[in-house]
This record gives C-alpha cells, sequence and structure tokens, in this order.
C-alpha cells in the first residue's frame, strides 16, 4: 500500500521542482488531449510554447508576453499577500474594473487637458484608489459583521461588470462616437496613454509590475508586516499570541491586492486597451489567482509563473487560429496546469511511503 | 447490577511519543452510571473509542455480554449493542429532527413511523422534542436530546456519553440526569464521562480514575468526596512543599475583579480574579485542566482584552494592551500549547524567536526585521537552554516536544522580564530538563522577577512556588504560602473550596 508520510521539514527540492514538473505533466496530459482532438500533439504543444517565443511571427508575440503578463503580475502579487495569511480575494476582477473605471474617469473628465505631468499621475492614484475601496468593502464587512470575504469580493465582480457596461453605455460613452457604446480612446492621448513604447509591448504597467515584485519580495522577506503575514496563515493562534492584529492585517492585504488590482486595471484601459467598453475585462483577475499559486505565492515565482500563463493565452491563439484548436481546450489547458501543480505540492511537505503499515 | 456487562481486560494503545492507555482494566455492569474521571490528556477518549470501534487497541480485549467484542468499525459496535453521543453534534442544521435521526441509521423506517417512534421515546424518557422542528432553531441542549434519541431507537446495551453536560444550561442537566436514571433502572449501562465531580457524586454508582493512561483507582462517588476523587485525577500522593518563601518584593501587578470570557468555544469564562502578583515571588496556580488555565495566561499576555480597571501594571490600567505593548513593560508569556500557539511549527527557530523577541531584544529597525541579529538570538536560546537541534534554521516542528518547550521558555527567560507568566512548562520534557527549566524559572525569580507557574502537576508546583492558588471553573482561590500546607488543604483548594462552603452553609 502507498501511503503519505508528512516530512519532518519542507523539502527545498520539491518546492523549486514541483512547478516545473506540474508543467512537465500539463504538456503530457494536454498533449494526450490535443491528440484526442485529433491534432498532431507535438505541433499543438509547439505552437503553444514555441511559436510565440521562437516563431516566424514572434516580434509580433513577444510584446504581447509583456502586455498579458503585466496585469497578471501586479494582480498576483496583491493576491497573494492576502493568501499568505489565510485571506481570500476571489474578486481582483471587480477591483480591476473599478480601477480601471476610476483611472479612465480622471482621464476623460481632464479631457482634453495637455498636462501629462498632472493627468496621468492622477489616473494612477485614482485607479489604485478605485481598486483600494471597492477591496474595503469586503475587507470592511469582514472585520465589522465576520461576513465571509471570498463570496463578499466575487458577488462585487458582478456588480463591477454591471456598473462597467452603464459607464460604457452612458457616463462615459463617447460624445463623438455616433452613438456607439465605449468610450474616447485614451491610448491616443497624449496626456492620459500608458504607453511608453507600443510596439515593444512596453506600458507604465509593465513597470509598475517589476515595482511591484520588488516591494513584495522586501516586505515579505524582511519586514515586519510580512513576517506577520505569513504567521497568520500559518499558524493563526501564534499570530495573535505574537501580537497581530488580525483585522488591521486583513485590511492591509485585501487593500493591498485591491489597490494593485485597481492599478492593472488603469494602465490596462489607457493603453491595450484604450476604450471603457461592455467587454474591457477578459478575466485576468481570475487568472491572476492561478497565477499566484502556480508562483506559490512568491513574488519572483509569480513573475515566472506570469511569463508561463501570458505564454499559454498567447500560445492558445496561435494554435486556435493556426490548428482551429477549441478555446475551450485552451482553458482546459490551463486548469491542467492549476490542477497538476497542487497535486504535485503535496511532494513539498510530504512523501510517499510504499510497504504495508498498520493504519491506525 | 451484578453482572458485567462489558469487561475490559488490559487495553493498551500506544501512540508515537504517548501512551494513551496503558493496561486499563475494568467491568461496567448493567445498570449502572459507570463514570470514567480524568483529566484532559488522562486517556478518556482513547479509551472511548477504543470501545466504539474507532481505535484498535495495540494489546487487550473487551468482553460484551459474556462474548469476546472486538469491533472494527463504529457500525459494527453499533450492532453489538453500542451507542455513544459525541461532546461535538454532528447534526445537520437545514434538516429537521427526524431527517436527522434518520441518517444515522442503518435501515431508517418511513419518516412518518420514525417520527411517531420519536415520539414515544421522547416521551417515554422525559426528553420533549418535536420531530418536525430544524435543527437549526434547537438549543444546545435540545440537540444534545435528537443525538440520545437516535441511539436511545437502536435499543442499546451500553450508552456511551462524552462531557454531555459541558453545553447544557443547569436545568437541561437535572432533566438529562432523569432520563439517565430511568435507563439505568431499564437495565442499560451507561458510561459517563466527566471532569464535573459535583455531578459524578450526584448521578454515578461507580467511578474509574484514570491518569497518565493508567487506572489509579476506583471508587463510589456517592460515598468518595469530590477532593479525594480530584486528589486521584490529578495524582495520588503529594510531597509536602519544601520552599522557604521568600522576600516578598513590591507589587508589580494588579488583578482586580478580572472577567474574561473564552475566546474557544467551549472554553471557561474568567470569574471575578483577584490577584497580587509581587516582585521575586513565584506563584503557583494548580487546577485540573479546562478550568481557565489557558484563559487565564491569555488575559495576563494580552491575547485576551478584558475592560478597564481589571489589570494594573503599577498604576497604569493595561486590560487594552496588546501582547506586544505589555512585553516592553515586561510581561512575558509561554503558553501551554507549543505546536501553533507558542511558536510557528513551519516556520524556523530563528523566525520563531522574533515571534515574541522582537521588542525586548530590539529585533527591528523601522519595521524591519534584522535576520542576522534575530539568529544571534535564536543561537543564544539554543546554546543556554541546551536545546538539540542541527540549527537555528529548522523548523520548529522538526523538534521534540521537549525541546521545543526549552526554546520556548528559554525565548521568554531570556528576553529578561519583569514578569513571566508560563502554562505547563515541563509538560512532556524529561526529567532533567524539566529540572532545568524549574531551576531557570527560580533564577528568574531570584533576580527580583515575578513568575506565575500554571501547571496540573502539583509536585512540580510544590517544589518552586511560594505561593499557591488554584483555579476551579473559572475561579481563583486566595493564594496561600505554600509551606504549611496540607495535602487536605491543597485537595480541598483544587476540588473548588468555593462551593464547598457554600454547601457546608447551607
Amino acid at each position: 500500500m502507498i501511503t503519505l508520510e508528512k516530512r519532518p521539514q519542507p523539502s527545498q527540492v520539491w518546492s523549486m521542482a514541483s512547478p516545473l514538473v506540474a508543467v512537465l505533466l500539463t504538456m503530457i496530459a494536454g498533449a494526450g488531449l490535443f491528440a484526442a482532438l485529433g491534432q498532431d500533439p507535438i505541433e499543438a504543444l509547439a505552437k503553444i510554447f514555441w511559436e510565440p517565443l521562437f516563431g516566424e511571427f514572434s516580434f509580433f508575440y513577444r510584446p504581447q508576453l509583456l502586455i498579458k503578463g503585466a496585469p497578471l503580475v501586479l494582480i498576483a502579487i496583491g493576491l497573494s499577500l492576502g493568501f499568505r495569511a489565510g485571506i481570500w480575494n476571489i474578486g481582483a476582477e471587480g477591483q480591476y474594473i473599478i480601477g480601471a473605471l476610476s483611472g479612465a474617469a480622471v482621464a476623460l473628465a481632464l479631457y482634453p487637458s495637455e498636462a501629462r505631468w498632472l493627468v496621468f499621475p492622477l489616473m494612477v492614484i485614482a485607479g489604485a484608489f478605485g481598486g483600494f475601496a471597492w477591496a474595503m468593502i469586503p475587507g470592511i464587512l469582514r472585520v465589522k459583521f465576520k461576513t465571509n470575504e471570498i463570496l463578499v469580493s466575487l458577488m462585487l465582480v458582478y456588480v463591477a461588470e454591471q456598473l462597467l457596461a452603464s459607464m460604457a453605455l452612458g457616463a462615459m460613452r463617447n460624445p463623438d462616437g455616433q452613438g456607439f457604446p465605449g468610450s474616447r480612446n485614451m491610448a491616443q492621448m497624449d496626456a492620459a496613454t500608458s504607453w511608453i513604447n507600443q510596439s515593444a509591448g512596453m506600458h507604465w504597467g509593465v513597470v509598475a509590475a517589476f515595482i511591484a515584485v520588488i516591494f513584495a519580495y522586501v516586505l515579505l522577506a524582511r519586514h515586519v508586516l510580512g513576517f506577520q503575514i505569513k504567521l497568520a496563515g500559518q499558524a493563526p493562534r501564534a499570530a495573535a499570541f505574537s501580537g497581530t492584529n488580525p483585522a488591521r492585517l486583513i485590511l492591509f492585504c485585501l487593500g493591498t491586492s485591491g489597490a494593485l488590482a485597481g492599478m492593472a486595471g488603469m494602465f490596462e484601459i489607457s493603453g491595450p486597451s484604450g476604450i471603457v467598453s461592455i467587454d474591457f475585462n477578459v478575466g485576468y483577475g481570475f487568472t491572476a489567482i492561478i497565477v499566484a499559486f502556480l508562483g506559490r505565492l512568491h513574488p519572483v515565482g509569480i513573475l515566472l509563473a506570469a511569463g508561463l500563463m501570458a505564454l499559454t493565452y498567447i500560445g492558445g491563439d496561435v494554435a486556435q487560429s493556426s490548428l482551429g484548436l477549441p478555446g475551450a481546450a485552451i482553458q482546459v489547458f490551463q486548469g491542467m496546469l492549476l490542477f497538476f501543480l497542487l497535486a504535485v505540492d503535496v511532494l513539498t511537505n510530504y512523501r510517499f511511503r510504499f510497504g504495508t503499515k498498520g493504519v491506525a | 447490577m451484578t453482572r458485567a456487562l462489558m469487561e475490559l481486560n488490559g487495553l493498551t494503545k500506544a501512540y508515537p511519543g504517548v501512551v494513551a492507555n496503558s493496561d486499563v482494566s475494568f467491568d461496567i455492569m448493567a445498570g449502572e452510571v459507570h463514570a470514567l474521571l480524568g483529566e484532559n490528556g488522562a486517556g478518556k477518549s482513547t479509551l472511548v473509542k477504543t470501545i466504539y470501534g474507532l481505535v484498535k487497541p495495540d494489546t487487550g480485549t473487551m468482553m460484551l455480554d459474556g462474548k469476546p467484542f472486538a469491533p472494527a468499525e463504529p457500525r459494527a459496535a453499533r450492532a453489538a449493542g453500542i451507542a455513544m453521543v459525541f461532546q461535538h453534534f454532528s447534526l445537520f442544521e437545514a434538516l429537521d429532527v427526524a431527517e436527522n435521526v434518520a441518517l444515522g441509521m442503518e435501515n431508517p423506517p418511513p419518516l412518518r413511523d420514525l417520527s411517531q417512534r420519536i415520539k414515544e421515546v421522547s416521551e417515554t424518557y422525559g426528553l420533549p422534542l418535536d420531530p418536525s422542528r430544524i435543527v437549526g432553531d434547537l438549543s444546545a441542549g435540545e440537540r444534545q436530546r435528537v443525538e440520545i434519541i437516535r441511539c436511545l431507537l437502536q435499543d442499546p446495551k451500553v450508552l456511551i456519553m462524552d462531557e454531555p453536560t459541558s453545553v447544557l444550561t443547569p436545568q437541561e442537566v437535572e432533566v438529562l440526569f432523569q432520563t439517565l436514571r430511568k435507563l439505568r433502572d431499564e437495565g442499560t449501562a451507561i458510561l459517563y464521562i466527566s471532569h464535573k465531580l459535583e455531578e459524578i457524586r450526584a448521578l454515578c454508582d461507580d467511578a474509574t480514575v484514570l491518569r497518565l493512561g493508567k487506572v489509579v483507582g476506583t471508587c463510589d462517588p456517592r460515598e468518595t468526596s469530590a477532593r479525594e476523587m480530584a486528589e486521584m485525577m490529578v495524582g495520588g500522593s503529594l510531597h509536602v512543599p519544601e520552599r522557604d518563601g521568600g522576600e516578598t518584593g513590591d507589587v508589580l501587578m494588579k488583578i482586580k475583579g478580572l472577567f474574561a470570557t473564552s475566546p474557544a468555544e467551549f472554553g471557561t469564562a474568567l470569574k471575578d480574579i483577584t490577584l497580587d502578583i509581587r516582585a521575586g515571588q513565584v506563584l503557583g496556580i494548580g487546577g485540573v485542566a479546562g478550568n481557565g488555565q489557558d484563559e487565564l495566561l491569555g488575559a495576563l499576555s494580552g491575547e485576551i482584552r478584558v475592560p478597564p480597571n481589571q489589570i494594573f501594571h503599577g498604576d497604569n490600567d493595561i486590560g487594552h494592551l496588546a501582547p506586544d505593548a505589555r512585553r516592553i513593560l515586561g510581561i512575558c508569556a509561554a503558553p501551554e500549547e507549543r505546536m501553533g500557539h507558542a511558536a510557528a511549527p513551519d516556520m524556523s527557530l530563528t523566525e520563531n524567536a522574533a515571534l515574541t523577541g522582537r521588542k525586548r531584544k530590539a529585533l527591528t529597525k523601522n519595521g524591519f526585521l534584522n535576520w542576522r541579529k534575530t539568529r544571534d538570538f535564536a543561537e543564544e536560546i539554543i546554546e543556554r537552554f541546551d536545546v538539540r537541534t542541527p540549527g537555528a534554521g529548522n523548523a520548529a516542528r522538526s523538534l521534540s516536544g521537549g525541546n521545543l518547550q526549552k526554546f520556548v521558555i528559554g525565548r521568554e527567560i531570556l528576553q529578561d522580564p519583569q514578569i513571566l507568566i508560563v502554562n505547563q512548562p515541563t509538560w512532556g520534557v524529561d526529567a532533567s530538563a524539566a529540572a532545568a527549566i524549574r531551576q531557570a524559572l527560580l533564577d528568574l525569580a531570584a533576580k527580583g522577577a515575578a513568575v506565575i507557574v500554571i501547571s496540573q502537576d502539583l509536585d512540580e508546583l510544590m517544589e518552586i512556588s511560594d505561593l499557591f492558588a488554584a483555579l476551579n471553573e473559572g475561579r481563583l482561590s486566595e493564594p496561600r504560602p505554600t509551606k504549611g500546607l496540607t495535602v487536605e488543604d491543597i485537595g480541598l483548594m483544587l476540588g473548588g473550596a468555593h462551593d464547598m462552603e457554600v454547601a457546608q452553609n447551607a
């Protein structure tokens, strides 16, 4: 009989190796999936993993990696802080939308101002504050009334989506747009655009994502607050004994992840997306949950994981258009990645034991 | 009353590191309420789980009704006529009473018949309960009735009740006792687990006392005083105190009429505790586990905040201060539960040193932890308190219980506290390490600190305390000088002298 036995020490080797093993297993299972769909599995995997990076059109796809990866990193970094402390913000998508709307509101209200030094920083602050405020709703409800932040934050995503639709069709609609839904294009406003170099995929969101990684790394490795976040997640009673204030921790983690998600939305709407439209959000807030866990809730891991997820997104598009793979197959493929990661993860803290042993 | 319905012979069950039951033998007669007494951790739960088929004994046999009895699983035990009411209920709140009862039965009859039977049983045994009510709306006592009726419908020969009164009001307790007496009179054997001595005296016909997994005595609870039973539970023979009372110093901390509710679901609230804590003194607090020890430590360490005017440090009210603010004042503490409370199991010893040592050892600067300094502190603890570990980078969970305890106590003592509160400082620690910990506590007091030792080991308390007090159901007796205390005095304090004085005056 095979049993799992708890390791006295978490295995260093496995905590590094498990994401790699998970990616490998996903490739194997994915190959089976693609074969079952009647595709050449090797070709499909090559389309997903090779083509965007080194293929004929990689000059087009590589910038896309930055564009897709930046919001994932920004959101996942924020989420990882809460997840480490056992505070589950599932509603980053909603905070992302509200951040985008807040940033857009500033840009559109000040249009046609030319003062970039004023408009853009104000947008960043508004975007961060919008996401922060939206995340404070589940935060304050949890602290004051012990509600479940998972449910509240998730439900607020749908509220945010309605608000987005109302804005795209109403208050933020382009007055010169001949009645079409959607706002003015902020990517084309010199004062409001988040682009630094559009053809290279560089925008301020990418810069912010790298800053967030460094900030989170220092926070977790050196700062008392990071120590308390880890402690609260691993041993809540020890955290209380140590003197951690749980309410403050909840508000900090939710607030930070909301602000980062809001900033990600703001950079997106003033750059790659450009327009407040009904279907502006594409699920970065939810994918970031996978990214956070795939990156083992570690800032550097999240950076790598976001790159990988962005690659499967872009490669998935490539496979979809060139091989005719159904979009759902790509989503299944991404889902498998998380599944295998969680399964292999067990080996960090447990090891297999073969042989018969009486069960107590 | 003469036939042994159930015989237990030499039951032994060992878990890694602890022997939960060691050679436990006793008989349960038909038509008696048999009390199983013991502190938390004495092995009561393991024993009843063995009877109920949840745990397989390493050695030893059981006989039920003259036939060998070795249930492989609870279903087999139930089929043989064993029923058990757990301390924590397993009911679905959204379903009604009859549906909940049906879920717990092997072959439930149609719901209408079942409702009828529930009504009959509830009337026969005086357990008023409407089968159509939703369980979510029921009180704790009514929920327990659902569990009891579920058991009674199986016509059990042996009914096991695990701490049944811990969730009941006094009125509900009376109703429960009447039901149990009625069942007893019909010939059912009842195994009644509790550490509430007065209840056992009122209800039970026979009692077996467990301590550290062994049967340490049997008695007739109707003719044994609560004090004698308490003595059996906490350990038969006591050393007479040897320590001279030290010089009494200034009052460092004053507790006046402290009330605190427990954050734990089945915890004990503290009631009207008054205490002066003096420099240079070791105060020993005894009592059976679960009488408010955790809560008292929490209220003093700052984990439980209390209303104004109950705890004073000097002239300052500190009841609202968080643990770190109290540490700055010099109040340090070490809780009983090492894994997950005093220390974070998955964190390294270095990180665990930062857990409480941040303020007094100045391990932070502008909110940033100085890991090198923290590591030095962890290594100092490891060296001074002889903690056996390859290094400070190892996870706390890789240490044995005794070694981790040395680390935890060392961490607090090396912070040079003015007041140190420890709960079960030497529990599970080997004899030489225990002696070292006690000596360190005495040295700390000799340097002028106040030390409060909460412990269930009376020998330990007699050895190191200047003053002795007992916790009983959240109340603290008046501290008395240890020197001159007799075994009888101690038993009286442990058994809840307050209650008995009332009884005597009445």
